[in-house]
């Protein structure tokens, strides 16, 4: 067997996880692990210009393919700067292996220069954490790790690792395990037989069913199983935010997606089903709206990995635990075997119903002939790109135009932070989708506001040219907080207007990249043909957009989900 | 409703802290907690009563066996079981209080373990009611201090907690 150091058996471990790329930025504690990586080319590393975005970059990574990310940071600031991206994974259970310097163990608890009780600052915001304890048990942790970040129900995990554990000239005999088993650690494999039998008589026998589906069918890799049973049911299917993309949106059985900002007729064929088919979603409140007054004629079938997202918040007439892809496959089969079919009349009935409500359009906006409508920059790129870019966003009214107008017909596509609500991390994330998909366009979608919380990863698209486009709908104000303050303040901007905005398109070119001003109607189309045009280069896009635009439809505050405002005036 | 929730943990540092964190994060309730190795050194039982619907419950068990470090759990009170409680109680002792303690000590069942001349230190084990009856019936103007346990419960019967 091979003597290695404990750093040296890090780097190993990585390698023979099939990590291809970690995100970070090294410091005193975690120099020895650097050291590692600097003698081997197997695991490249990315530096990034602060640790934050070092996270949302392994997470954008992540979200795109599906594997865990994985981020490397010293110890004290270098640690702490990373929780906001590790809670921004946690709460959309994303799989991220967090790997962090400590100071030596014999230095814990004396306040040594850098030294935060990792272990005791990311507990809440971690699936687990793990700490180094003896150099030899590195290989084993570090496995542990990936296998809790990926399995059962995905999310970060942090490793605190104090730098005696890494010193170069102590070696141990180096063998990475093959397997990890936990005895308290047992994600489910499969459904109830029983569960998924009741629950497919259910969908036999409904009037007004609704499929109803989240970020757990891109997570659980299911979109192929949740389109074939949708198809061979007939039903009509709406998703949540974060499971945008799982079922292809411009299918004329997609109904849009649903919630706060979802689109009239998904809420309101929501609120009137007999049936509501939940699959790898979470009742969350930006979704149900008020819980008591949440689709009351509905019985409801809730799939998930994950057994406390079941009744948390809405109660579940029959839960499935399990995998989706799995309990979703079976369900097929016996939909398919079954002598039983879907009520024909009544599901005629009711997509008429729901046609009624479609033809109603709630989804509009009005041109101007002079204002850059936010939505008419999101649709024109949705076509400029055939609807095949990656697409990141920040957080606020962008993101909800982006995800409204931008149609996605693939899953992990669409990558933004739904769960946390994360300003800075569209960019990141777009990055780490762009350095492991080079040939596809990567469009970030952001704001004056958010795009200037990471900016200077501006930096590290230089260094590693990472030709992403930022498309920045400029509405000179935190949009989303003053459509709040229109709405419930009467207007009272209490600081969501920002004075003294850079000259973005001089702060693009000062990291090397293009900078494109758009604030001219005639000039989008061409100038947006240019931009994409430019392959090879980041191109910073500051589009100058109605700076009074609203998001519609927009629940109502405390209503059921078919309580709406549809623009400034109608309300339903 | 009153619940006594039953937990195997692996003995690991840090373990107890995500039991307690989840407690505090969540906004559930904590009455009272004790933890100890169990006879397999690898394993802690904890035992935490706690108060909440029955939808809260269900989500305390759900988040509780979320944890990588909980083993297995148990809600006791959803069938029978035996509780009991360790209180440690400092007494004023002098004159004709003595012997009025004594009495009430053995009325219930508790052992006088440590004594001076001004000072009667009780044992007492039970369950929380018991204790919280001795207390009411020597006063609290008599008492100095008091040191409780926390409750720790096993299920009646045939019923075990185990790998």
């Amino acid at each position: 067997m091979e003597l290695l150091s404990g750093a040296d058996m890090l780097i190993r471990s990585l390698q023979d996880e099939g990590i291809e790329y970690i995100y970070g930025y090294p410091g005193g504690a975690a120099l020895h692990i650097y050291d590692a990586l600097f003698r081997q080319d197997k695991v490249k590393h990315i530096l990034v210009r602060h640790e934050q975005a070092a996270v949302h970059m392994a997470d954008g990574y992540a979200r795109a393919t599906g594997k865990p990310g994985t981020v490397l940071v010293t110890s004290g600031p270098g640690a702490t700067n990373t929780i906001t991206g590790i809670a921004t994974a946690f709460m959309d259970s994303i799989p991220m292996v967090v790997l962090c310097g400590q100071v030596a163990s014999t230095l814990i608890g004396e306040d040594a220069f850098q030294e935060t009780d990792m272990m005791g600052v990311s507990r809440p915001v971690v699936k687990h954490n793990l700490s180094v304890r003896h150099p030899e048990e590195i290989p084993e942790v570090i496995r542990k790790a990936y296998y809790i970040a990926a399995t059962g129900r995905p999310g970060p995990v942090v490793v605190d690792i104090p730098k005696d554990m890494t010193t170069p000239n102590e070696r141990y005999e180096y063998s990475y395990p093959k397997k990890v088993k936990l005895r308290s650690y047992n994600p489910a494999v499969r459904g109830h037989a029983g569960q998924i039998k009741k629950a497919v008589d259910m969908l036999m026998a409904a009037k007004r069913p609704m499929i109803y589906a989240g970020g757990g069918v891109i997570l659980g890799k299911a979109s192929s199983q949740l389109t074939e049973l949708t198809k061979t049911l007939g039903f009509p299917i709406t998703n949540t935010l974060m499971g945008i993309g799982c079922y292809p949106a411009t299918d004329k059985q997609h109904l849009g997606w649903l919630g706060m900002h979802g689109t009239y007729e998904a809420n309101m064929a929501m609120h009137h089903s007999d049936l509501i088919l939940c699959v790898g979603a979470r009742f969350d409140d930006r979704v149900t709206n008020a819980t008591e007054k949440f689709c009351p004629g509905a019985r409801i079938i809730h799939i998930d990995i994950d057994p406390a997202s079941i009744s948390k918040t809405i109660d579940a007439d029959v839960p499935i635990v399990g995998p989706v892809d799995a309990v979703l496959k079976e369900m097929l089969s016996l939909v398919k075997e079954s002598k039983d079919k879907p009520d024909a009349d009544a599901l005629a009935a009711w997509w008429k119903q729901i046609e009624e409500w479609r033809a109603f359009h709630g989804m509009r906006y009005e041109t101007s002939p002079d204002v850059i409508k936010p939505q008419e920059v999101v649709e024109m790129l949705w076509k400029l790109t055939n609807g095949d870019a990656f697409v990141t966003s920040d957080v606020g009214q962008h993101q909800m135009f982006a995800a409204q107008y931008y149609k996605f017909d693939k899953p992990n596509r669409w990558i933004n932070s739904g769960g946390l609500g994360t300003m800075g991390f569209g960019l990141p994330a777009a990055m780490g989708i762009k350095l492991t998909h080079p040939d596809d366009e990567v469009l970030c979608f952001t704001g004056e506001g958010s795009i200037q919380m990471n900016i200077q990863e501006l930096s590290t698209c230089k260094q590693y040219n990472l030709p992403v486009k930022i498309i920045n709908l400029n509405n000179q104000a935190l949009g989303m907080v003053k459509q709040w303050q229109d709405m419930n303040y009467e207007s009272r901007h209490a600081e969501s207007y920002m004075e003294s905005l850079p000259d973005f398109i001089k702060l693009a070119e000062a990291y090397g990249h293009v900078g494109v001003r758009i604030e001219r109607k005639e000039d989008l189309e061409p100038k947006l043909k240019e931009v994409l045009a430019m392959k090879d280069k980041l191109v910073f896009v500051d589009i100058y957009v109605d700076r009074f635009e609203h998001v519609y439809p927009m629940q109502v505050a405390r209503g059921s989900m078919k309580d709406m405002w549809l623009s400034k005036t109608e309300r339903v | 409703m009153r619940r006594i929730i039953s937990v195997l943990l692996e003995n690991e540092p840090g373990a107890l802290s995500r039991v307690v964190g989840l407690f505090s994060q969540r906004n559930y309730n904590i009455e009272t907690l004790t933890v100890a190795p169990t006879e397999d050194e690898t394993l802690s039982r904890l035992t935490v009563t706690t108060t909440g619907s029955d939808k809260v419950i269900e989500q305390i068990t759900k988040q509780l066996n979320k944890l990588i470090e909980v083993v297995k759990l148990v809600d006791l009170t959803e069938g029978s079981h035996i509780e009991r409680e360790l209180m440690l109680v400092k007494l004023k002792a002098t004159g004709s209080q003595r012997a009025e303690i004594k009495r009430t000590v053995d009325i219930f069942r508790g052992q006088i373990v440590d004594v001076t001349s001004s000072v009667y230190t009780v044992q007492l084990a039970g369950d929380s009611e018991k204790l919280d009856g001795f207390i009411q019936a020597v006063g609290t103007s008599g008492i100095l201090e008091v040191v409780r346990t926390g409750v720790s419960g096993i299920a009646r019967g045939e019923k075990v907690l185990s790998l």
